[in-house]
């Protein structure tokens, strides 16, 4: 299988802190990948690298995937209405105005908005914006979504339709590559995991053998509750 | 305008030398904050978003504007325009578009540093989300101006009030001529020159309740604005 | 946004047009004095005129000098001031054409009227600075180099007296026009030389009443010139003869005499006077 994206040596520092540390890692196509960790442990840091948005200060980024799109933790709407944050987003990404017709009342279907297509994105609820801003993502017709914490906000049914709507993604051929500290999520979602600490890979792996059998100790204790340090 | 009147009366009656005076006024300062905001937001916008060497230095200078004295535009302006001056062909000076010009002189700067700050906090907020979407500097220019739009509404207000209060600029560039370049203010310091005080105040006072009706209608309108987009 | 300013850009032009029209052709432009401006006198006399010729005439007021350098730049096409050695300077320089007297009024003396200096109700004017100065008492001057203002200057040098010497103290020059002046004299209980006409018309007269006046050497002649188009080709040379001709006619010279405040003549007309 080709890779979809490889992290060669990859360390990012900004002033005396190094966010991502030496990162080798090898992300194939398939299932979502989720990337565990502690907070700081460089899970946002390996998104933005990933998305280009972060240039490495070592190291390689390289992959066949063509058209990336991500979802910050906390994304930002603009003072206007859903259909136009997504119609922004839609030209943003270079699809004519004819397509984009189409494209955005599918996308308002998919991600459930349909009804809301003229309320201030502002004005949402958090669940709402959060499929709002997956709409925006999408609009780019990624092969890889990087998605930040999606559900950190959510209440168990909003992150309930979230969790729904990556699997229909993931179903459609779009790698995606989630970042989450809730193991629940990571053992629901999950094709393959990375587990990172202060910027370091501990373990990468199928999430099957990744849960049932951990190869670190720093995993280990990860898995079962305890503090990393 | 009438002696021995009331600048109410005046006004109540519709006294026609009043009307084409508060008429000229708006006339030359909206103009000139219509000129000062299609040059200054686009300006400021650009001097948020950019970065290059000496940018500290305009941005100080362009903030530093805000405080220029309008008789020193004035001043410039007149000897610019002045027959003798190298404008002089123009023809310019002691009309109403020599007035249109020193007033977006001075509200050019207002405009631009208010522009500037506010869409570099803006960008603070929207720079992810907008570099994730490639978005080139002019697509980023565009959707801060209009997001922020609200919020420059202020700046733009702002500048109509520095506008429509000063004297200075516009007394020496119009010449304060009856019934051409004779403004609310120029007539304001004319009728003071002449001991009128009760008709400078009463001018004033219109003068005022102009500032505040332009005030509340944009205030009205933002906050409508606001409630269908959010 | 930019819709909604440039519609508006649009109204706010659409507004202005009717003014920029009248910038065309059938317009002059007289620098002149604020005595005549503030006095009223060409709100009365400018419709006479417009109604005979169609000429619309704006007035710049200033002070002479400044009404004199405005004319030097070649921003008017027509000067028409008060301080007659500065305006042969003017014609000497070759700025002006030809000076035409037009009319006079005459200076007075205003102060308070419990009258500290003692001058109330005489006739020198020369004795009467000096009293001021003797005493000390508080005088504003226009210090803005206006025909009032050097017609001031030369009665100090009449009576012997250089007031820049006392500057500060209770001599206040304040480089304004004359009804700032008569606002400063009222605030300061003080004594200031004014034109008769600015002082007649001025609504703020408070405690102030005319102290010293009839004197000969009060006598304030006008002049008006016709900016040289040799050195401005621009200058609207017919139109602006025109006014002077008018003027000077025996139909400017009554209109000129009709123009009363409660009852007073403020200009006597007196083109007829070549020594004027």
């Amino acid at each position: 299988m080709e890779a979809v994206i490889t992290f060669s040596e990859v360390s990012v520092v900004i002033g005396s802190v190094t966010l991502l540390d030496r990162l080798n890692l090898t992300l194939g196509p398939g299932q979502p990948t989720v990337v565990i960790g502690p907070n700081g442990s460089g899970k946002t840091t390996l998104l933005r690298a990933a998305m280009g948005l972060v240039t490495p200060d070592r190291g390689s980024i390289s992959g066949v995937a063509k058209h990336r799109a991500i979802m910050f933790q906390h994304p930002v709407m603009l003072r206007r209405s859903v259909a136009a944050n997504l119609d922004y987003a839609l030209k943003a990404a270079g699809v004519s105005r004819a397509g984009r017709q189409a494209r955005l009342g599918e996308l308002l279907a998919l991600v459930g908005l349909a009804d809301l297509a003229g309320r201030p994105a502002r004005r949402l609820s958090g669940g709402e914006r959060q499929r709002l801003a997956l709409a925006r993502a999408l609009a780019r017709d990624p092969d890889v979504l990087f998605l930040d914490e999606p559900t950190a906000s959510l209440d168990p049914a909003a992150t309930k339709a979230f969790e729904d709507l990556i699997r229909t993604i993931a179903a459609r051929q779009i790698k995606v590559v989630m970042a989450t500290h809730d193991l629940g999520e990571a053992r629901r979602l999950a094709g393959d995991v990375v587990l990172l600490h202060r910027g370091r890979l501990v373990e990468a792996g199928a999430a099957p053998q990744f849960f049932e059998a951990p190869r670190t100790d720093d995993a280990r204790r990860f898995l079962a509750g305890e503090l990393l340090l | 305008m009438a002696e021995n009147a009331s600048a109410l009366q005046l006004l109540l009656t519709g006294d026609p030398a009043l009307l084409a005076i508060v008429r000229l006024s708006l006339a030359v300062s909206l103009s000139a904050v219509a000129c000062a905001a299609l040059l200054g937001i686009p300006l400021g916008a650009l001097l948020a978003l950019t970065r290059f060497p000496g940018r500290g230095a305009v941005i100080v200078t362009v903030n530093a504007m805000m405080g220029l004295p309008p008789v020193m535009v004035g001043l410039a302006l007149y000897l610019a325009l002045s027959r003798s001056g190298p404008l002089g062909s123009w023809g310019l000076l002691f009309t109403p578009l020599a007035m249109v010009a020193a007033q977006t002189v001075l509200v050019l700067p207002i405009i631009a540093a208010l522009t500037r700050q506010t869409i570099e906090d803006l960008w603070l907020e929207y720079r992810d989300e907008l570099a994730a979407m490639n978005v080139g500097v002019m697509g980023r220019i565009g959707t801060l101006v209009w997001d922020a739009r609200f919020s420059l509404v202020t700046a733009v207000l702002a500048g109509f009030g520095r506008a429509a209060a000063e004297v200075g600029a516009v007394i020496i560039v119009g010449g304060n001529i009856d019934g051409f370049t004779r403004v609310m203010t120029t007539a304001i310091a004319l009728e003071t020159s002449k001991g009128s005080l009760p008709l400078a105040v009463g001018l004033g006072v219109i003068l005022l309740a102009i500032i505040i009706i332009i005030n509340t209608v944009a205030w009205t309108v933002r906050r409508a604005g606001e409630r269908m987009s959010g | 946004m930019t819709s909604i300013t440039r519609r508006l850009f649009v109204a706010v032009l659409a507004l202005l047009m009717p003014g920029l029209a009248d910038a065309q052709d059938n317009t002059i432009v007289v620098a002149s004095t604020t005595s005549t401006e503030d006095s009223g006198l060409f709100r009365h006399i400018l419709p006479l005129f417009r109604a005979k010729t169609g000429i619309e005439v704006k007035v710049v007021a200033q002070g002479t000098g400044q009404a004199l350098d405005t004319a030097r730049r070649g921003d008017a096409d027509v000067v028409f001031v008060h301080a007659k050695s500065a305006e042969e300077a003017f014609l000497a320089q070759g700025f002006g054409v030809k000076r035409y007297p037009v009319m006079y009024n005459d200076f007075v003396l205003v102060g308070p009227k419990k009258d500290p200096a003692g001058v109330a109700g005489t006739k020198d004017i020369v004795a009467a600075l000096k009293a001021l100065h003797d005493k000390q008492i508080s005088f504003v001057s226009r210090g803005d180099r206006s025909g009032t203002h050097l017609a001031e200057l030369a009665l100090w040098k009449a009576a012997g007296i250089d007031p820049a010497a006392n500057t500060g103290a209770w001599y206040k020059s304040i480089g304004q026009g004359m009804g700032a002046a008569l606002n400063t004299a009222v605030a300061l209980d003080a004594y200031v030389l004014s034109d008769r006409g600015t002082w007649l018309a001025f609504g703020n007269k408070s405690d102030l009443d005319i102290a010293v006046q009839g004197d000969k050497r009060l006598f304030n002649q006008y002049g008006v010139m016709l900016v040289n188009p040799q050195k401005h080709p621009h200058v609207k040379a017919a139109a602006g003869q025109q006014f002077i001709d008018w003027l000077v006619s025996p139909e400017g010279q009554r209109a000129i005499a009709d123009y009363r405040i409660n009852g007073s003549q403020l200009f006597y007309p007196n083109a007829q006077d070549p020594s004027a």
